[in-house]
């Protein structure tokens, strides 16, 4: 990989052995992957921060780095909101230690910002270059805005904080970002029943990058949740939606030529000659869809805000419960920046008895472990907090979620 | 006998050689407290990563492995220097953060031409092996 003078430089150690090491990372990646270059990144996102997963090899590691970061740079949730632990019912050692992380990561000179939906504080524009972690935000940057993020893990994405640049290569390169499996679904969707597509499909899928030929257009809402689940169940970090997202037309008319199959035989996978897709197909069962996002059960929790809910949703909620009192356990959790942008909407949700959680989630959160059957309206934490937190998980509308909250049962 | 490779992490270290046909995940795999291989059925199970020269296939697991990797450092038991056929991130990265000499794609199959208890010295910085 080729390093410019400077570069070659802070990997000889010439500017602390911080730094040193932080381009050994960079370069490490560089060469594993085959990148020609480092480039300019405009900000980073930060995933190894609940002292839940970290623990203290995580903690010992930030705090004995030295330096600030070069472009502005968040942090993934935590394991607690960061004021209302102890309402949450967190362990003190537990919150002892999450402090210490979180003061570890602000010596850097990173923002103690805590959340999954990054793009609500600092929308990216089109085509800006990123080093960001959180899998769903990845999801998010790629495939709605149309910029550019590979999947980091938590120290590349801080080497590229503290450095300010990436390895060129992966989802940086606009040759390896068109789509690699064509997706179907016959009949509209909506809400929920996104993230049960993504829950079904991102099995499927893997680490492809999927083209959606849907019947319904999606809002931003829904392209977050179909974006989430696919990352959690598959490991995808960018789709398409034919007609939607923003790089309909990434391909260029020589890889057209070379790919003669997208012009077959009258069907319904047909489309105009500019757009692609794949020969490779999934149809994904609407009945499927609908009973993944329709699930019976009688939680003891009801967990919203996967990823962290915007304010169109906490609206939403607020506009679901018609003045009623909820008389269930009810988190709703969102980004600490958003929720203090709306005080009214967070109080009105807080009056009628539900819990709004800030910096944290109830995937990394220990308090979500206390509970026994979590109703989800996403289909990333139906997937993850099984296994994340021991309890059952059921995916319910957010309708559905809020109707079961109320009546108790 | 000298074999050259490629950096992943600069410094040098000597240790005999432990040598592994299956791929290592830290987490879960290894006992951070021990450095003993606590993955059942693993190629290594049971035996122990302190002071050795480790020299595996490649890491796979959760990413969280590469704080293990730090974990066994701090603890005083993770090894000398590691060789990979082939580096992943999560390893790479591990090894970066914790300062364990690392280098990868020898130009002799390491995990065949290697035998357990060799010693190994590793040059991370060069990117160059030798065995004595």
């Amino acid at each position: 990989m080729y390093l410019t003078r400077e570069e070659e430089n802070i990997y000889n150690g010439e500017q602390g052995p911080t730094l040193q090491k932080m381009m050994e990372i960079l370069v490490a990646l560089g060469d594993i992957y085959d990148a020609k270059k480092l480039i300019q990144v405009k900000s980073a996102q930060i995933a190894g921060v609940s002292y839940k997963t970290i623990g203290d090899a995580g903690l010992e590691w930030i705090q004995d780095l030295e330096g600030k970061v070069r472009i502005p740079a968040v942090l993934n949730p935590m394991g607690m909101d960061r004021e209302a632990f102890v309402e949450m019912g967190i362990d003190p050692h537990f919150a002892k230690k999450q402090e210490e992380i979180i003061r570890a990561y602000e010596k850097l000179g990173i923002r103690p910002e805590c959340t999954c939906t990054p793009y609500y504080l600092n929308r990216p524009r089109f085509g800006d270059h990123l080093a960001w972690s959180e899998s769903s935000a990845v999801c998010f940057a790629n495939s709605v805005l149309g910029a550019r993020t590979n999947r980091e893990g938590g120290p590349s994405a801080l080497a590229a904080a503290l450095i300010g640049k990436t390895p060129y290569y992966g989802l940086h390169i606009t040759e390896n970002r068109y789509p690699t499996v064509t997706v179907k679904v016959d009949e509209p969707i909506h809400g929920a029943e996104y993230g049960a597509l993504g829950y079904l499909a991102g099995r499927q899928i893997g680490d492809g990058i999927p083209i959606f030929k849907l019947k319904s257009t999606p809002t931003e809402d829904e392209l977050k949740h179909l974006g989430a689940a696919l990352a959690a169940s598959g490991a995808v970090a960018l789709f398409h939606v034919l007609h939607v997202s923003p790089e309909q037309y990434v391909l260029p008319p020589d890889k057209m030529d070379r790919e003669p199959q997208r012009l077959e035989s009258e069907d319904d996978w047909q489309v105009p000659e500019r757009f692609f897709l794949p020969r490779e197909r999934i149809e994904v069962d609407i009945a499927e869809i609908r009973e993944t996002a329709r699930q019976k059960a009688s939680p003891d929790i009801i967990a919203l805000g996967c990823p962290h809910a915007s304010r169109e949703e906490l609206e939403e909620i607020l506009s679901l419960l018609h003045g009623r009192k909820v008389k269930k356990e009810v988190w709703v959790c969102t980004g600490r920046s958003l929720g203090e942008k709306n005080p009214e909407l967070i109080q009105q949700l807080r009056s009628s008895g539900i819990k709004v959680l800030y910096d944290t989630c109830m995937v990394v959160s220990p308090a979500a472990n206390q509970f026994k059957c979590m109703m989800v309206n996403s289909g990333k934490a139906l997937k993850y907090t099984p296994a994340m937190c021991g309890v059952d998980a059921v995916m319910g509308t957010t309708e559905e979620c809020i109707e079961v909250a109320c009546r108790g049962d | 006998m000298q074999i050259k490779g490629h950096r992943i992490c600069g410094g040098r270290a000597t240790g005999p050689a432990l040598v592994s046909k299956d791929a290592i995940s830290f987490l879960g795999g290894v006992d951070p407290g021990t450095g003993t291989v606590i993955e059942k059925g693993h190629a290594l199970y049971g035996k122990n990563v302190k002071g050795t020269v480790l020299i595996f296939p490649g890491g796979k697991g959760s990413t969280v492995g590469s704080y293990v990797i730090y974990q066994l450092m701090k603890n005083g038991v993770a090894p000398a220097a590691m060789i990979n056929i082939k580096a992943e991130p999560i390893v790479a990265v591990g090894a970066i953060i914790s300062g364990i000499p690392m280098v990868d794609r020898l130009e002799q199959n390491p995990v065949e031409t290697i035998k357990d208890g060799d010693t190994v010295t590793v040059d991370g910085t060069a990117g160059i092996i030798e065995l004595s």
